[in-house]
């Protein structure tokens, strides 16, 4: 690796989450049984014919607008042609020369430093179905799932800058977070609703000219991205400390063996003979429904993680977890805007929410927003201990309770009341009166054991202000601040 | 004659008034097809118990379903075996098809069935269009009934033969680069090519989707105008149809009326080496117009002379795309024996697709290929720009222009079989149509010596489709040609008898 830089540009193909297909009417749901959710349009039947979803446009804005990209008000549908069985038509409608959108870039942190990355382009085009090979008892053979086939996908390609493995997987963890702050993709790479392709090529460091490429297909988590990269460009280093050179192909991960096998070679590399889709017009949009598509773009992550940061005085790294994603980072605020108390809500969010929210392994969080902050009041005002606001919200968890039911039903109540208080107080003084006395020689470390006194006698539940300063009153004759005695 | 030669007018107005019943009528023309089909070979499947069933219920109620009303109910129209019908086969006259019944009925189809009309069956074409003589088809040739020698024209030949011999009342047919006009032109009947985006390509089996058109076959402009107005209007199911695309069937009388007609005639483009049968007849016509105030004038089609080139490569270009679905995978004919994907594609494609089609997408295949596009697919489409400009260019001057549809008349079978560029160039004249959008329709206008019929066609501008037809119908009466019944008809229908 010594002297040379490796060169990563990333394909990546996002799902858009329409309810229909890309150009039919078929259902997206993920899990469905096999060719269920298909038509003549998406099984390519003789004589059907496309119609573009004005919502999958939509979507595709809204990433491309998020990507700061440039959308383009004229844009045209490609056939990229070529067999495979899993592809009805034998060609997939895509776009080539004229993308929805051109240009843009996005930010990419990487070991503490924060980076500005070209994207390309981002286009609009259909799924293919899924093979499933088979070889059992009915014999080795292949099915075809067509559900897939026609589902809305987006392309995002990047420019050639990242610089690591580490960086890559940065940047799709950027993506995925804009993605999922758009509302336009889950991003969520085992349904499939992610993938990436990569190309790498490795130059000697100040070199401007790119070295030969490799394309590295069939990576399906971030972590294979990134593992994918070190291997190829660890292969790649060696090929050229021993003077050969790299060749142009493609290559298929293979994640169970650790290592990229080659697809096929660049002489074997598929023409496609993109043409412009004669069964779809030119796409025209309109600047005005462009303009309303970007009005609808939220707060992105980056900009609400600063603000978070600045104007709620959160430390940086909560603001960074809680804006992760954008249902946390909502919810975060929710409760900051109904208890007053954002860092007090982060650190709620941040301990137990997310904690159970993990054990649950479950989206949802595991009590609402506004329950949470009814229960953050109740510990403001005193009502409740911080200690005794953990116990109620795990039953709140469990039981869906608001925080006032989960108290009452717990039995919990604090003792804030100065009079009862009083009356434990003296009750316990007078239940042990030798260490009264001893307290009043000098041994002042029994005021602790006092206090364990009175907390147990109320079990738990009195409020420890309150209780040490009553106790100290009882034992010194001081008096703070108690106005109604 | 009877009743199979009536208009579908007055078919429709028989069946209303109670003159003829449904059943009849639909028997009146499966008898015909008995007679006449085994050696016309017009028909891949004739929908017999089908429409037997649906003149049997309609018979029953008064007047038809309802809604339905003259004169489209219970009229038997044949549709172009490359028109998808639900539940009955469509095999787009190719072997790779052959037992292929679609789940859905193209726009058009189901459009008719809302009328009341019924399917008589589907009908030859050269495989997936391809072709002007009706020829190459996995289910044999068709024959022309003026002439049973000789070829009905192509591809919608079959639609043509049924409409010429009385086994259907009218015809879809499709009009990719003449497909509906040449064959009209060579049946001695009216062929209506709409402007691009006026019927839904919906269920259109594709072989160019730039330039295919659903267009009708009927013995008069009457009749073309009544099928057009029922199968015509924006669909949503097809992109590329047009929001103001309606047709209407009545004539609003406009054309004509308030002025001179003023007609173009590229006499330089088509007269060089024109059959001679076809320049008298263009000229007895123009004579006869010139008398009812229709004004003639010479114009230019520069570009007109790339149209031949242009068409075959963007239209090949274009098929080569549309039928890589045909690969044994889902649907169709599979070749197996082989446990190799490639091998299987390889096996079941050399099988299942005919000589034309396999040269046709080997053409436009090679035509967008890496370092071939720019030389041929995009120059193409750049000719087409072109073309596309000398005739709106004309058609601001003139209302509209009139050329010959075919060099020639009829040819006979087997003529031009062998020799693919001969059959291209017998699409010269109307290939242009198809590149620029345009409307077109083409009318019978006079015979040969021989007694072969000849067409002329009439070209309008985009959109102006009802204007096109009421001139057509104009034409229709001013040029006024003698009925005729086709020789070879007559002989088959009295052999029939004679059979019988």
């Amino acid at each position: 690796m010594k002297g040379f830089e490796s060169v990563i540009g990333l394909e990546i193909h996002a799902q858009l989450l329409t309810r229909s297909k890309l150009f039919c009417g078929c259902g997206t749901g993920f899990g469905a049984e096999p060719n269920t959710q298909v038509c003549p349009v998406c099984l390519g039947l003789p004589g059907a014919l496309p119609v573009l979803n004005r919502r999958a446009v939509e979507l595709a804005v809204l990433v491309g607008e998020a990507l700061h990209a440039h959308t383009n008000t004229s844009s045209v549908f490609a056939r990229k042609n070529y067999f495979y069985p899993d592809l009805p038509k034998n060609y997939q409608i895509s776009q080539f020369d004229r993308p929805l959108c051109s240009g843009g870039h996005l930010y990419v942190s990487d070991g503490g430093k924060r980076r500005r990355v070209r994207v390309t382009r981002v286009h609009l085009e259909e799924d293919a179905g899924k093979s499933v090979h088979l070889d059992d008892a009915g014999g080795r053979r292949t099915l075809v799932d067509f559900n897939r086939c026609g589902v809305p996908l987006i392309e995002i390609v990047t420019e050639p800058e990242l610089r690591s493995p580490s960086e890559a997987h940065a940047l799709l963890k950027a993506l995925k977070q804009i993605l999922e702050y758009t509302g336009a993709s889950s991003g969520n790479m085992e349904e499939g609703g992610l993938r990436c392709d990569v190309n790498v090529s490795l130059r000697r460091v100040g070199e401007r000219a790119l070295g030969s490429k490799t394309e590295i297909k069939n990576l399906n988590s971030f972590r294979n991205v990134e593992r994918a990269l070190e291997y190829e460009i660890e292969r790649q280093a060696g090929l050229l400390a021993g003077g050969t050179a790299v060749l142009n192909e493609t290559l298929m991960w293979d994640a169970g063996r650790d290592r990229a096998v080659s697809m096929r070679s660049k002489e074997e590399a598929h023409d496609y003979r993109y043409f412009p889709e004669p069964d779809l017009l030119r796409l025209e949009l309109k600047g005005d429904w462009i303009d309303d598509v970007k009005s609808r773009l939220p707060e992105l992550p980056e900009a609400r993680e600063s603000r978070f940061v600045e104007s709620l005085g959160l430390p940086p790294y909560d603001a960074a977890v809680l804006c992760g994603r954008r249902a946390l980072a909502d919810y975060f605020e929710e409760v900051a805007r109904l208890t007053g108390e954002p860092k007090s809500a982060s650190n709620w969010i941040m301990t137990e929410v997310l904690r159970t929210a993990k054990e649950g392994a479950t989206d949802e969080f595991p009590v609402t927003a506004a329950n949470l902050a009814d229960l953050l009041t109740l510990v403001r005002s005193g009502r409740i201990s911080g200690k005794m606001a953990k116990d109620v919200f795990a039953r709140m968890a469990g039981t869906g309770e608001t925080a006032d039911d989960a108290v009452s039903r717990m039995g919990l109540r604090q003792v804030t009341d100065v009079r009862e208080m009083r009356t434990i107080v003296d009750a316990v003084l007078s239940e042990n009166p030798k260490s009264v006395a001893d307290y009043a020689r000098g041994k002042k470390k029994l005021f602790g054991f006092l206090m364990g006194r009175i907390m147990e006698k109320t079990a738990g539940q009195a409020s420890p202000t309150l209780a040490e300063s009553v106790l100290r009153e009882r034992l010194e004759g001081v008096r703070e601040g108690d106005a109604n005695t | 004659m009877g009743i199979c030669e009536l208009s579908l007018r007055e078919m429709g107005s028989a069946v209303a008034r109670r003159k003829v019943s449904p059943a009849e009528l639909v028997e009146a023309h499966l008898s015909r097809i008995r007679v006449c089909d085994p050696t016309l070979r017009a028909y891949v499947t004739v929908n017999e118990a089908e429409c037997e069933r649906l003149a049997r219920d309609r018979g029953r109620q008064s007047g038809g379903p309802p809604g339905v009303a003259a004169p489209l109910n219970c009229i038997p129209i044949a549709v172009k075996d490359n028109i998808c019908t639900k539940g009955l086969r469509t095999t787009c006259g190719s072997r790779i098809l052959r037992n292929y019944v679609p789940p859905y009925d193209a726009t058009a189809v189901s459009r008719l069935r809302d009328r009341g009309c019924l399917l008589i069956g589907k009908t030859n074409l050269d495989e997936f269009g391809m072709g002007s003589s009706t020829e190459n088809s996995f289910f044999g040739p068709t024959r022309n009934p003026w002439d049973l020698e000789r070829v009905p024209g192509g591809s919608s030949g079959g639609s043509a033969a049924a409409v010429a011999a009385g086994m259907a009342a009218a015809a879809l047919g499709t009009d990719t680069g003449g497909s509906v006009r040449q064959p009209a032109a060579l049946c001695g009947l009216v062929g209506y090519k709409p402007t691009y985006g006026v019927v839904s390509r919906r269920g259109l089996v594709a072989f160019a989707s730039s330039l295919d058109q659903i267009g009708v076959i009927a013995r008069t402009v009457e009749d073309t105008a009544a099928v057009l107005e029922a199968v015509s209007g924006w669909d949503a199911w097809d992109s590329t149809s047009a929001r103001r695309g309606q047709v209407r069937a009545r004539q609003t009388g406009e054309v004509g009326k308030s002025g001179v007609l003023r007609v173009g005639v590229p006499w330089g483009f088509f007269s060089e080496g024109l059959d001679p049968d076809v320049s008298d007849v263009t000229r007895a016509v123009v004579s006869k117009l010139e008398k009812e105030r229709w004004a003639f004038e010479e114009i230019d089609l520069p570009h007109a002379e790339y149209s031949i080139a242009a068409y075959y490569l963007v239209a090949d270009a274009e098929a080569s795309s549309n039928l890589a679905r045909y690969d044994g995978v889902r649907y169709g004919e599979r070749e197996g024996g082989t446990d190799d994907l490639w091998e299987m594609y390889v096996r079941t494609r050399t099988a299942g697709l005919g000589t034309e089609v396999k040269r046709r997408v080997m053409l436009g295949t090679y035509a967008l290929s890496a370092g071939y596009y720019e030389a041929y697919y995009l120059r193409a489409q750049k000719a087409r720009t072109l073309i596309k400009r000398d005739y709106e260019e004309v058609l601001r001057r003139v209302d509209l222009v009139l050329m010959p549809t075919s060099p020639t008349a009829a040819f006979r079978l087997g003529e031009k079989l062998h020799d693919p560029l001969a059959m291209y160039l017998s699409d010269v004249f109307t290939v242009g149509v198809n590149l620029a959008g345009l409307p077109a329709v083409s009318l019978p206008s006079g015979y040969s010596r021989s007694g072969l019929p000849i067409g002329l066609q009439l070209i309008g501008r985009a959109f102006e489709d009802q204007t096109l037809l009421e001139a057509a119908r104009l034409f229709e009466q001013v040029v006024a040609l003698e009925a005729r019944t086709p020789a070879g008809l007559k002989g088959l229908l009295e052999s029939g008898r004679g059979g019988a």
